[in-house]
């Protein structure tokens, strides 16, 4: 079967797609600005259905999750019960949106969790997370309080993990009615106790593929490995230029290999280091990092790489894309060797998700 | 009847909408759920939960501005207008 890959693009001022080859080789072609010149901070594809999703928040008329059906030729949107009620501030934005048995999740800011169980069209709040113990406590990161991270187990549908700046990692395992605070081992290098069991600015977490209580996260203050489903956190900082950065990504097939963005740091600018580019891999679960940088820009690079924007595809050998936030999406489709700009001047790029569909 | 008249923004929303409308309503809040029945979800674009007016959604009854309990004569005029702040993170 032919196919082609659809790079799906969340900017500061719409949705984008890239549309290439399954070679992943030039040209591509672009799409967009689709969704209206909405913020959209995160784009994605429900593989079951081929239903394309963006997730975002206008200034002047709120949070809302928009849908296409065309593979974005056109959208519409919907935010109906996409709310607190009365009895909290309106929502921003929708900032991350996971399909995931048969249903789709969005993370929104203010933190929560919202269902739909039919496509978008209608939302149910997932009370359970801001039930929560630690709720008074929970403190916004400089994005805002959000939720921006959520990962649904693959075979159980009863269990779900989700990152909330700043206040941690949380999982469910009885479909979202109770949450645990899972973030043991994770620095907080912010407050006086390095150790609470909240309070974590995580910044993305990823899960390997193939070990589902393996868990990747990078986080304000670190980067980390979980082998008991977020339950404690091994640091894996040796090796890497910073503890700081966004983005996590994990391998399609290889549980032992996860890609990061090191930034110089969360008081520096938050550039790449030395404002040179360069994509961090590990290839055996964090005990060591190689730089990636053939093709990356290596000087006068005054750029970062947000939590939502990197991703993978599942071709072999799968391809990695990185957009930036100076409005450049990088592709490599040889997992990260060699890399080519596939997009330039586009909005700051806050997500970048791939789908492979048939040509 | 009252005349509504409604920012490009908004319409582009909604699929079919128009710029100037007429609408049935003795008040703001009723001018906006005929709005929402005829193109539903634009009460949420508009509103937020309470309901009240989105922070920088304003809404003007004959030029003067209003709230959602403002009375809106049968031959008014209803402007809703994005206002100038609220851009801050739009850029």
């Amino acid at each position: 079967m032919d196919r082609r890959v659809l790079v799906l693009i969340g900017t500061k001022k719409g949705a984008f797609i890239l549309e290439g080859g399954a070679d992943r080789d030039a040209p591509w072609r672009l799409r967009g600005p689709l969704c209206e010149g909405w913020p959209i901070n995160h784009v994605c594809q429900d593989a079951a259905t081929g239903r394309l999703y963006a997730g975002g928040g206008n200034p002047w008329f709120g949070a809302a999750v928009w849908r296409s059906d065309d593979l974005g030729e056109t959208w519409t949107h919907s935010s109906e019960g996409l709310n607190y009620g009365l009895d909290a501030s309106p929502l921003r934005s929708v900032w991350h949106l996971t399909p995931a048995h048969g249903a789709l999740y969005a993370g929104v800011e203010p933190a929560g969790l919202f269902r739909s169980s039919d496509g978008g069209l209608t939302w149910a709040h997932v009370e359970g997370l801001r039930e929560h113990p630690s709720r008074p406590d929970w403190k916004p990161g400089n994005g805002g309080l959000i939720c921006h991270t959520i990962i649904a187990h693959p075979d159980d549908p009863e269990r779900m993990w989700v990152g909330i700046s700043a206040v941690g990692c949380f999982a469910t395992e009885n479909g979202g009615r109770t949450w645990e605070a899972r973030n043991r081992g994770v620095r907080v290098d912010f407050m006086p106790d390095k150790y609470p069991e909240t309070g974590q600015c995580v910044h993305k977490m990823a899960l390997a593929s193939g070990m589902p209580d393996r868990l990747y996260q990078q986080n304000h203050c670190g980067t980390y490995r979980s082998d008991d489903g977020g339950r404690s956190w091994i640091c894996l900082d040796d090796g890497l230029p910073s503890t700081f950065g966004f983005p996590m990504v994990a391998h399609p097939r290889d549980p032992d290999t996860a890609f990061t963005v090191p930034l110089n740091g969360d008081d520096r600018g938050r550039f790449v280091p030395d404002a040179r580019m360069a994509v961090w891999r590990t290839s055996d679960g964090g005990a060591s990092w190689r730089a990636l940088r053939d093709g990356l820009p290596q000087e006068q690079a005054y750029l970062g790489v947000l939590r939502e924007a990197m991703a993978v595809d599942d071709l072999d050998p799968f391809g990695v894309y990185v957009g930036t936030s100076t409005g450049q999406v990088f592709a490599s489709r040889d997992e990260g060797e060699h890399w080519a700009r596939i997009a330039d001047l586009l909005p700051p790029v806050y997500s970048v998700e791939a789908a492979v569909v048939a040509a | 009847m009252a005349t509504v008249v409604l920012p490009r923004s908004l319409v582009a929303l909604f699929p079919g909408a128009e710029r100037r409308v007429g609408v049935e309503g003795s008040t703001v809040d009723e001018v906006i759920d005929a709005l929402d029945a005829r193109w539903p979800g634009m009460r949420d674009r508009i509103c937020v939960p309470g309901p009240a007016l989105r922070e920088y959604i304003n809404v003007f009854v004959d030029t003067r501005p209003a709230d959602l309990q403002t009375p809106v004569p049968p031959l008014g005029v209803v402007h809703v207008l994005p206002a100038v702040a609220g851009g801050a993170t739009a850029g």
